[in-house]
């Protein structure tokens, strides 16, 4: 059991941006939402961490409507990553970790030895064992949305969501997260803008379009020249890499053919 | 330790010449603890006037440097202080429809209608926030909207209405004022600020997962609607006693707590208790100050403040620019 939604809708100022949405990921899989700007991806998460909740549908989380669930108790099993979230606060990155265990702790009363152990395991599972002194400011956009990681982890969910993680990051910090998150033991869901990621890190992707599920699978059986000009309006070469079983995805000039474009 | 040490020194300090001594002497009477001698005219003035007047100067400086603390972290604003939630200018507008108008027939009395004011105007910030977007940010222009309109309110009345001294008690009272304090007003403040601390320091590891803004603290199993309007409303109600039985005393909410965060660091388990200790020392020594320096004609405190912080606020401000 895990982190399911069931045909889930939610209006927003009006707007229907999640619309009969079913997610299902398989425990330990890490799933990539695509679907272009507007789409529904960040909407959905925002359902599936149960800060919003669907007007029809469910979010349940180990068969437990996460509706009638506190919201301490959904954060000691649900983890979320938002793009970009910065402080002005000058505060080291071992505190910046330390929040993660904000779920675990009583109203009063200092960290426990467990917390410290979790606060460590996190640091080292992303590499910044060595910078937990440092300022946050100090710290490189690849270093702040690991310790945004890190900080997760300390949490010590089951289920990761993490929403275009890899916004204003190099290519290099690009394949070093998505490798981290895709190994780590925990069920992965990440709205992401790059085919190309997707198809390298996620087991599944689901591609959204106008809130609604256009297509869900394996990349390679998903992401098709045919549906990329159908959901994102553009022309694309995919190319198989047969010692692998990935795909690659390369954009080309110019519009789609006629055919394929969205009504 | 360093705040009844300031409280007792402060206490000697006024044109009457008491020692320490003296004032030790007096406290161990009054807890019956002792029965030493002492002029009756020094014993009035340390028990019925500057002691009361102490404790209140730091009850107030405690509960605004908590409300400064608090609402900076929760509306992630470094210039956010009680006042920017338009709390006092609402309390000045009360406190001189009561005083200069005599609406209420002296029922209320002015500390009753800056009380009922401060909480209004509290209430107009909150709705039009709502009727915005709702974030933090359009908590602080409401809050900057309604300081406005609350403050052309009270200089409309001062104007079209007040005699001269009756301007002269406004303006003394909108610059705060701690002239003749009594126990009473001591035991309301302590129990207030007292509370308010309790429930801040239980809210510590909340405000802490604010810092990264509402969503982090969502996803970190912080109710952030619920915790933004209990802090919220627990600041107005705070503030609105501190101004009612105060006036409106600046700068402390402000830029106590940036202090607290130099000298203890970020995490807010130690910054509100911090900063409610920092308060109430400054505030004792600002008071006893504004007592002394130009006495025999006391100045308001809120200028003293002022001419302090300010100085301070800038060179936060400046440090600041050097970090970034």
């Amino acid at each position: 059991m895990t982190l399911h939604a069931e045909r889930v809708s939610w209006r927003r100022g009006g707007a229907l941006v999640v619309d009969g949405v079913t997610v299902q990921p398989a425990p330990g899989s890490t799933v990539a939402l695509l679907g272009p700007n507007g789409s529904g991806k960040s909407s959905l998460l925002r359902l599936l961490q149960g800060v919003a909740r669907p007007d029809t549908g469910t979010v349940t989380l180990d068969g437990a409507d996460l509706s009638g669930m506190r919201r301490r108790e959904i954060a000691r099993a649900v983890a979320t990553v938002t793009q970009h979230a910065e402080t002005d606060a000058d505060i080291i990155v071992r505190d910046v970790v330390r929040l993660g265990r904000t779920p675990h702790r009583p109203l009063l009363g200092g960290d426990t030895a467990e917390d410290e152990r979790a606060i460590d395991r996190a640091l080292a599972h992303v590499g910044l064992t060595e910078k937990a002194r440092q300022r946050w400011h100090t710290l490189s956009g690849g270093e702040r949305q690991r310790a945004h990681i890190a900080r997760a982890l300390a949490q010590e969910p089951r289920e990761l969501l993490l929403d275009e993680p890899t916004n204003h990051l190099d290519i290099r910090h690009q394949l070093e997260l998505l490798a981290l998150v895709a190994e780590l033991p925990v069920t992965a869901v990440i709205a992401l803008h790059d085919l190309n990621l997707a198809a390298m890190f996620c087991d599944v992707v689901l591609v959204l379009r106008s809130g609604r599920v256009v297509a869900g699978g394996p990349p390679a059986d998903v992401l098709t020249p045919a549906l990329i000009a159908d959901v994102y309006g553009v022309r694309a070469h995919v190319a198989h890499d047969h010692v692998s079983g990935r795909i690659s995805v390369a954009f080309q000039a110019g519009a789609p053919e006629p055919l394929h474009v969205a009504p | 330790m360093a705040l009844a040490l300031s409280v007792a020194v402060a206490v000697t300090l006024g044109p009457a010449d008491v020692s320490l001594v003296n004032v030790r002497d007096i406290l161990l009477n009054h807890l019956r603890l002792a029965d030493i001698p002492v002029r009756a005219a020094e014993d009035a003035i340390v028990w019925e006037e500057r002691l009361p007047r102490a404790l209140v100067a730091a009850a107030c400086g405690a509960g605004l440097g908590l409300c400064g603390a608090i609402l900076q972290s929760l509306l992630r604003n470094p210039l956010a202080d009680p006042f920017v939630l338009g709390v006092s200018s609402g309390a000045s507008t009360g406190a001189v429809l009561i005083g200069v108008l005599g609406i209420g027939g002296g029922a209320l009395g002015v500390s009753g209608g800056a009380f009922i004011g401060a909480l209004a105007a509290f209430g107009v910030v909150l709705l039009l926030a709502r009727f915005s977007t709702g974030g933090t940010s359009s908590v602080v222009l409401a809050g900057v909207a309604s300081t406005q309109f609350f403050s052309a309110l009270t200089s409309l009345v001062v104007f079209g209405f007040a005699d001269a001294d009756e301007t002269r008690g406004v303006m003394f009272w909108l610059l705060g004022s701690l002239e003749g304090m009594r126990w009473d007003d001591v035991v309301l403040l302590s129990v207030v600020v007292a509370a308010g601390g309790v429930i801040c320091i239980a809210s510590a590891r909340s405000l802490d997962a604010f810092a990264f803004g509402e969503d982090v603290a969502a996803s970190l199993g912080i109710h952030v609607a619920r915790t933004r309007v209990l802090l919220l409303v627990l600041t107005a109600l705070l503030t609105a006693a501190l101004v009612s039985v105060a006036g409106a005393i600046g700068f402390v909410g402000l830029v106590l707590p940036h202090a607290a965060r130099l000298l203890f660091g970020q995490l807010h388990s130690r910054v509100i208790p911090a900063t409610a200790a920092l308060g109430a020392v400054f505030m004792v020594w600002v008071d006893a100050a504004s007592r002394v320096v130009f006495a025999p004609t006391p100045l308001p405190v809120g200028v003293g403040t002022a001419l302090v912080g300010v100085p301070v606020f800038v060179l936060l401000l400046v440090r600041r620019r050097g970090h970034a």
